[in-house]
């Protein structure tokens, strides 16, 4: 899993811009406040995945689910994330919905030009292939969190 | 290909939009944990989103709270700060420690030590 010890930091790049949103313009952040802040991230996912643990095991569960987040915030009490994160959620699921409909149509389209356009079928078959394998692969990624 | 460009640009927009930090990476830290066996993607995509909250939240309360306001700066010394003085950022306590002078160290366990006789 973890084969390096700095696998378990997270980008600087990315926590920086973070901050710099955070705060108003123009306000410095000091190479150590940076690196603390990226340190106290990572103990921070490390404390919710273990306050949601425990409401899974309470609930003899072995998947971690959205509730069992929310209610470890509760406990944390970052009560105020949780507006938040109920609207983000919500997009989240939206826009995953919205892919999979995008390539389920485009999957339709390219089947019809397949019924009408005989020539150019063995090339188009090629492409579906190459779209299927696309997908098996984005479905292994989410099946590997529900087995695992 | 410009379609497929298109796609990765506007997936790219709308990632942006709900969250910044690496979805996989975050998955890596949860899963280091040891009695954690399965996550679900909901799960994992609300911690993701919590943990840049957390980042905002952290930022911005030592640095309302720190001492730098003046100097239009965040130190280290705010985050410790704002670890030992608020509630909810108790549990980072271990990983900020608040900075003190070695004499001062000394000072505080030779006075460990006095106390040690006395008892």
């Amino acid at each position: 899993m973890a084969e390096r010890p700095e696998d378990l930091n997270l980008p600087n790049a990315v926590i920086t811009r973070i901050i710099k949103e955070a705060l108003p313009d123009g306000v410095n952040v000091s190479k150590e406040a940076r690196r603390a802040i990226s340190q106290a991230a990572s103990v921070f996912v490390l404390y919710a995945t273990s306050c949601a643990n425990n409401f899974a095991m309470k609930a003899k569960r072995k998947t971690l689910n959205a509730g069992d987040v929310m209610s470890a915030m509760e406990e944390m009490e970052f009560e105020r994330f949780l507006q938040p994160l109920r609207e983000a959620l919500e997009a989240y699921k939206k826009g995953q919905k919205g892919k999979k409909e995008a390539s389920e149509q485009k999957r339709k389209d390219k089947e019809k030009k397949n019924g009408t356009d005989e020539n150019d079928k063995s090339r188009d078959e090629e492409e579906d292939e190459h779209m299927d394998d696309e997908q098996e692969g984005e479905n292994e990624g989410e099946e590997e969190d529900v087995e695992n | 290909m410009s379609d497929r460009n298109m796609e990765d640009k506007v997936e790219q927009a709308t990632n942006s939009k709900n969250i910044s930090l690496p979805m996989s990476r975050v998955r890596l830290i949860m899963k280091s944990s040891p009695d954690v066996s399965c996550i679900n993607q909901d799960a994992l995509f609300l911690t993701t989103k919590a943990t840049e909250l957390f980042v905002q939240h952290l930022a911005l309360s030592s640095y309302k709270n720190g001492s730098g306001k003046g100097t239009n700066t965040l130190s280290y010394s705010d985050l410790a700060r704002a670890a030992e003085e608020s509630e909810t950022f108790q549990f980072l306590t271990d990983i900020l420690p608040k900075k003190i002078l070695a004499r001062d160290y000394l000072k505080s366990l030779e006075e460990m030590d006095k106390d040690d006789d006395n008892l």
